[in-house]
């Protein structure tokens, strides 16, 4: 029983019957379950106060973050010019291609007529 | 009806989604006392939380594309600063707490008054405190998220990268602890107890 009672102090667990039977008679436990409880609202009163940084955190952080944003606008603007020379090369090759079959076929037509 | 934190933050959240870099900056205006705080409880001393904290906004700088907006920023937030606090700590490696923890049994034991005496509300958070500090990093992490920020078992293990099993084995221990080290068996309870 004794390794449930903190669940049970939170309120996120009910003992069987004989659980509970032994509790009901046993100070030792009942006090586990009452400290617990007080445990637990203390721990639940802190999540309500807040601890004041020194002066200088928000500045590090917004540093910090556009120094960030730096790198990412940077990484964007050269993915961009990366995608727009590979973009250059496809099209190239493409119309490369294009003229070769183009001259081809004219060959292919210029030696049929003849 | 009063508007949440959340419901404040949610405009901020769908520009920064959207690229607004001076949107990212007002939310981190609006919650880095709380993400301070939190990171302070985790790790103990305003050095490793500060640095905590700036490593925690950079990452959600960097991932706040891939954050679902149905999910609530402070959550999110509490999250990435769990899992920054616990990559933190892991560098460090040493528990130089874990040593403090036999005094501070000694001490209670040796206040006149009884423990029950002392436990008004302010005294009892000021004592819970203390005890924080003193737990390992690897139990304080696990039961400041579980009970003072009201994670489930499953975001625990998730951001320490461990068990549910392990999370809730975690948390066991560290209640135990800090009951232990709130309420410490007095000399004539053990004496009527043997």
């Amino acid at each position: 029983v004794s390794d449930r009672l903190a669940d049970v102090a939170a309120g996120r667990l009910l003992l069987d019957d004989e659980g509970r039977r032994h509790v009901e008679q046993c100070l030792r436990c009942q006090a586990e379950v009452v400290q617990y409880r007080k445990l637990f609202r203390a721990m639940r009163s802190l999540r309500t106060e807040v601890i004041d940084p020194a002066p200088g955190l928000v500045a590090d952080v917004l540093a910090a973050i556009e120094e960030a944003g730096e790198r990412r606008a940077l990484h964007d603007l050269l993915a961009g010019r990366r995608v727009a020379y590979l973009g250059g090369i496809a099209a190239a090759t493409a119309a490369a291609g294009g003229a070769i079959a183009l001259a081809a076929r004219s060959r292919r037509r210029f030696h049929l007529a003849g | 009806m009063t508007e949440s934190v959340d419901d404040v933050l949610a405009p901020l959240v769908a520009a920064a989604r959207e690229g607004d870099d001076a949107a990212f900056d007002d939310l981190v205006r609006a919650t880095y006392a709380e993400t301070y705080t939190l990171a302070y409880r985790l790790t103990g001393n305003d050095d490793d939380a500060r640095d905590v904290v700036q490593e925690a906004y950079l990452r959600a700088y960097r991932g706040l594309r891939r954050f679902r907006g149905d999910a609530r920023f402070t959550t999110w937030m509490y999250r990435i600063t769990a899992n920054c606090a616990t990559t933190h700590l892991g560098r460090r490696r040493k528990h130089r707490h874990d040593e403090l923890t036999e005094d501070l049994a000694v001490l209670d034991e040796h206040v006149g008054r009884s423990p029950e005496a002392r436990l008004d509300a302010a005294d009892l958070r000021h004592r819970l405190q203390e005890a924080l500090a003193t737990l390992p990093p690897k139990l304080r992490t696990v039961v400041v998220l579980r009970d003072v920020y009201d994670l489930p078992h499953e975001a625990i293990a998730a951001e320490l990268g461990i068990s549910e099993t392990a999370a809730k084995v975690r948390l066991h221990r560290a209640r135990k602890r800090l009951r232990a080290d709130l309420y410490p068996v007095t000399s004539e309870e053990r004496a009527r107890a043997v």
